[in-house]
């Protein structure tokens, strides 16, 4: 399942043979490891205007062990983080020291190198002209991820007054190879208390978390990085994939508990097992989801059906029956919803699976306030082409296209899934809620 | 001075699905399905790494290898390789009474936690040499001289290399366990019609029970198989009336067929017992206690006594000792080695005779409410690997009583080869 044709453009003869065809060099990207350094290089801090994180910002990179340098320096080092606090921006007058600041800036930006954008939201802007800065902010972040090479991505960060202390989280996973393939998204932040003592090795020591889907593929891996975060993790998945999903949960020494989560009980035996064993629970991943490809013409009740049932309404039903268990879900929950680039974009052949994907996401947004008031909160992640048993199977040519139409020029990995959906999960990321955030290196489709 | 003794706990179990020999396991041996079981327990209740105070295990089948088979599976799990383990053996009554083991040592507190269970493998059999071959080897080996392992080797005789085969008969009668079987049907009258209407009954019971997922929690799905294999969730009265008898077909009144008889079969099972203080500490359930446990023989050589009947006499010990009566319980798990060895016990304990000249009971024991019994399907349909029978039963037990509510009674009744019986009670 290995991406033969990055490792070829980045081999010897293979480099030389692609830069003189003009054809793209996907690059390796930075990918987190225990104990990894937030970044591989010094960063640099600009603002645009009177901004009002640049403190923050400064604050996050330094108790990271990260060596910030003036804008202005000009030594050969390679920057590892290029950010910016735009929350000053008034006018469009004020996006030309954007531009000042970020073009020899990123022209120092190293291999995975991270570009960061902060900026107020358009929606509560004074006047409109600031509204069109902010708005044009977006449009330039978008821009800049597709003009970055060797695996560097940009991203905007949107921060309300009120939210400053909802930011150190999301920059901290911006900035480290946890968002690896995680490119040209805009992420807006809310005002709430976020929780302070986050252990940054194992975010989610103390918590319990119950994983979908957890057998095999992306729901194994989202199983095993909530475990090297420090989680207490209950796998899900159906009794007939007991067995991988025994060896998963001896592997990072959670538990399994085998269950249809489309049967009419499910929801109450999955909140008796927790009860019962946990006492509660912190975090929600729905991952479990099934394909029934067909064109809608085609598609018969016996594809229709099971596809909402697993992807949406079991997600739906299972949600609701934690609200309703009386102190089930502790305070500052987590839930996290795996949608997919299908529901965003649509896709030939994927009617069933699409309108399940896009449901998730209308279910997130209209739970989020309800989220809010216990001080938890619900997102949904939408995978793009990522490397699966599922997609090896795909023919050569429909996988390749599928691979490299993004801005990262090849396909993410499960573990970028499951690395965006514990950062979801952390207590730091308290200021999230309500979004949906897309874990697929930029992808041309849907955007 | 008699130490102070408490119940006890049954946690939960785990089991692979039972497969027909030579199938979906015949490539696995008993080691690599016991591990695997010990995995699928220490996966449904995260023992990662955790030392228990005994893992006890057996097969009836077992190679010479496989001498220290439980403590190697235990090696070879999850499980800390600081827990000890032993194996034993009692025939088809071996998984039982490796619980009734652990739960002693739990009572008497020596232990606090413990694993019982049992595989069979009847694909992976033994085979040995030749016992005649054997001897020659034998002396070969401590021949000195040339000469001397020209002589030992001039004993070899062509009919030496055929291998011996482990048989499903008793070596002091030499009949099958069926043909004895055959014998005490015919004297119990136990007709061809009960004995498929038990069969299809537990097809039955045992498909409704997967399909409301009461195996959820008590099978872990193993190389490709998801249920048991022998399971015939559509078989009928009349389907089973077709097939020719197997046992006891001397008799044109024969009546044990295929379809009434629990095929040889492949599997292994594991149930997880400890203290109630072990299991709470651990946020653990506790399903049932292990109230105790008899076992029995009879002499099925030459007393008179069916091969397959100790259980009978078993139970009746058992129900005194605790101040019972064969009434007193929510549900019954007689294993159904055949559909009439569970017929040929119920009549016994409802005959007055019986139970007056072979238990010495003044009245009999009497009929028990036959909708308790087997509720969740029993060997005829799930099969029966010898040593996984008693796993099976005392967690699908400990689980229907939990589930029935606290102060819930159960009965299990093992038949074993060699005349033997081993007998428990169960309560929520």
């Amino acid at each position: 399942m290995g991406d033969w044709y990055r490792d070829f453009a980045n081999s010897g003869v293979g480099s030389t043979l692609v830069e003189q065809l003009g054809l793209p060099r996907p690059a390796v990207l930075r990918r987190h490891e225990p104990g990894a350094p937030l970044l591989t290089g010094p960063a640099v801090v600009g603002t645009a205007g009177e901004g009002r994180l640049h403190e923050t910002v400064i604050r996050v990179l330094e108790d990271a062990g990260v060596p910030v340098q003036p804008p202005a320096a000009t030594d050969g080092e390679r920057l590892g983080a290029v950010l910016l606090d735009a929350t000053g921006v008034t006018s469009p007058a004020d996006l030309a020291a954007v531009h000042e600041f970020l073009a020899p800036a990123l022209r120092r930006l190293g291999p995975s190198g991270r570009v960061l954008v902060l900026a107020g939201p358009p929606s509560d802007a004074g006047s409109p002209a600031q509204a069109a800065a902010r708005q044009a902010l977006e449009g330039l972040v978008r821009s800049v991820a597709k003009e970055l090479r060797n695996g560097a991505t940009a991203n905007l960060l949107v921060v309300p007054a009120g939210a400053e202390a909802a930011v150190p989280g999301p920059v901290r996973f911006f900035l480290s190879g946890r968002s690896a393939y995680v490119d040209g998204q805009v992420v807006p932040l809310t005002a709430t208390d976020v929780p302070a003592g986050e252990d940054a090795e194992r975010p989610l020591a103390g918590k319990v978390a119950v994983v979908t889907g957890a057998a095999r593929g992306i729901g194994a891996s989202i199983a095993r990085v909530m475990a090297r975060d420090g989680a207490s993790v209950v796998g899900v998945d159906v009794p007939a994939a007991g067995q991988s999903l025994a060896e998963v949960a001896n592997e990072i020494g959670g538990t399994a508990f085998q269950l249809d989560i489309t049967a009419p009980d499910a929801a109450q035996r999955l909140i008796a097992h927790l009860r019962e064993r946990h006492g509660g629970v912190d975090i929600v991943v729905h991952n479990a989801g099934i394909t029934r490809d067909k064109l809608l013409v085609n598609m018969d009740a016996a594809r229709w059906n099971p596809v909402m049932a697993v992807n949406l309404q079991a997600q739906l039903d299972t949600t609701q029956a934690l609200l309703d268990a009386d102190g089930l879900l502790r305070t500052g929950a987590r839930v996290v919803c795996v949608s997919s680039q299908s529901g965003i974009a649509g896709n030939r052949g994927q009617t069933n699976y699409a309108a399940s994907k896009a449901g998730v996401i209308g279910m997130v947004r209209a739970w989020a306030p309800a989220f809010a008031e216990r001080g938890a909160t619900i997102n949904a992640v939408a995978p793009g082409f990522i490397v699966t048993e599922m997609t090896a199977t795909m023919p050569f040519g429909t996988r390749e296209v599928g691979s490299r139409i993004n801005s990262l020029q090849q396909g993410g990995l499960p573990v970028d899934v499951a690395e965006t959906i514990a950062w979801l999960s952390q207590p730091s990321a308290a200021g999230v809620n309500g979004q949906v955030v897309r874990v697929c290196g930029q992808s041309f489709l849907g955007a | 001075m008699a130490p102070q003794t408490r119940k006890a706990a049954i946690v939960g179990g785990n089991r692979i699905p039972f497969a027909r020999a030579n199938s979906a396991y015949a490539q696995a041996s008993n080691q690599d399905m016991l591990t695997a079981t010990l995995d699928g327990l220490v996966a449904r209740f995260g023992l990662q790494g955790r030392q228990l105070g005994e893992v006890v295990a057996g097969a009836v089948l077992k190679h010479s290898r496989d001498f220290n088979l439980t403590r190697e599976a235990v090696l070879g799990s999850r499980l800390s390789a600081a827990t000890p383990a032993y194996d034993v053996q009692q025939a088809c009554g071996t998984g039982l009474e490796a619980a009734i083991l652990v739960a002693n040592k739990i009572a008497l507190g020596q232990i606090e936690s413990g694993i019982a269970g049992g595989v069979d493998t009847t694909s992976d059999a033994p085979l040995a040499i030749h016992d005649e071959m054997r001897r020659v080897l034998i002396a070969l080996s401590s021949a000195r001289t040339l000469r001397q392992r020209l002589e030992a080797l001039a004993g070899v005789r062509p009919g030496m290399f055929v291998p011996e085969a482990p048989r499903n008969a008793e070596p002091r009668t030499g009949l099958s366990m069926g043909e004895h079987q055959a014998i005490t049907a015919r004297q119990w009258g136990i007709s061809r019609e009960d004995q498929d209407e038990l069969a299809v009954r537990s097809h039955r019971n045992l498909a409704a029970a997967y399909d409301r997922g009461f195996f959820d929690d008590l099978v872990t799905p193993y190389l490709g198989l998801a249920r048991d294999e022998n399971l015939r969730p559509d078989t009928s009265v009349e389907k089973l009336a077709e097939l020719e008898p197997v046992f006891g077909t001397g008799d044109p009144d024969a009546t044990m067929t295929a379809g009434n008889s629990t095929p040889l079969s492949d599997g292994a099972s594991a149930v997880l017992l400890a203290s109630d203080e072990w299991a709470a500490s651990r946020g653990l359930p506790v399903l049932a206690h292990l109230v105790d446990a008899q076992t029995a023989a009879v002499d099925h050589v030459h007393g008179g006594e069916g091969l397959l009947m100790a259980p009978a006499y078993a139970v009746p010990v058992l129900l005194a000792r605790n101040g019972l009566t064969l009434q007193d319980f929510d549900y019954y798990e007689v294993h159904e080695a055949f559909a009439s060895t569970v017929l040929a016990t119920l009549a016994a304990w409802e005959d007055p005779a019986f139970c007056k000249e072979r238990l010495g009971l003044d009245a009999p024991l009497g009929a028990i409410d036959r909708s308790r019994l087997n509720v969740n399907g029993s060997s005829l349909a799930a099969g029966h690997p010898f040593a996984a029978t008693g796993g099976r039963i005392v967690a699908s037990l400990a689980k229907q009583l939990h589930e029935a509510g606290p102060g819930k009674r159960g009965l299990i009744s093992v038949c074993a080869a060699g005349g033997q019986g081993v007998v428990a009670v169960l309560e929520s």
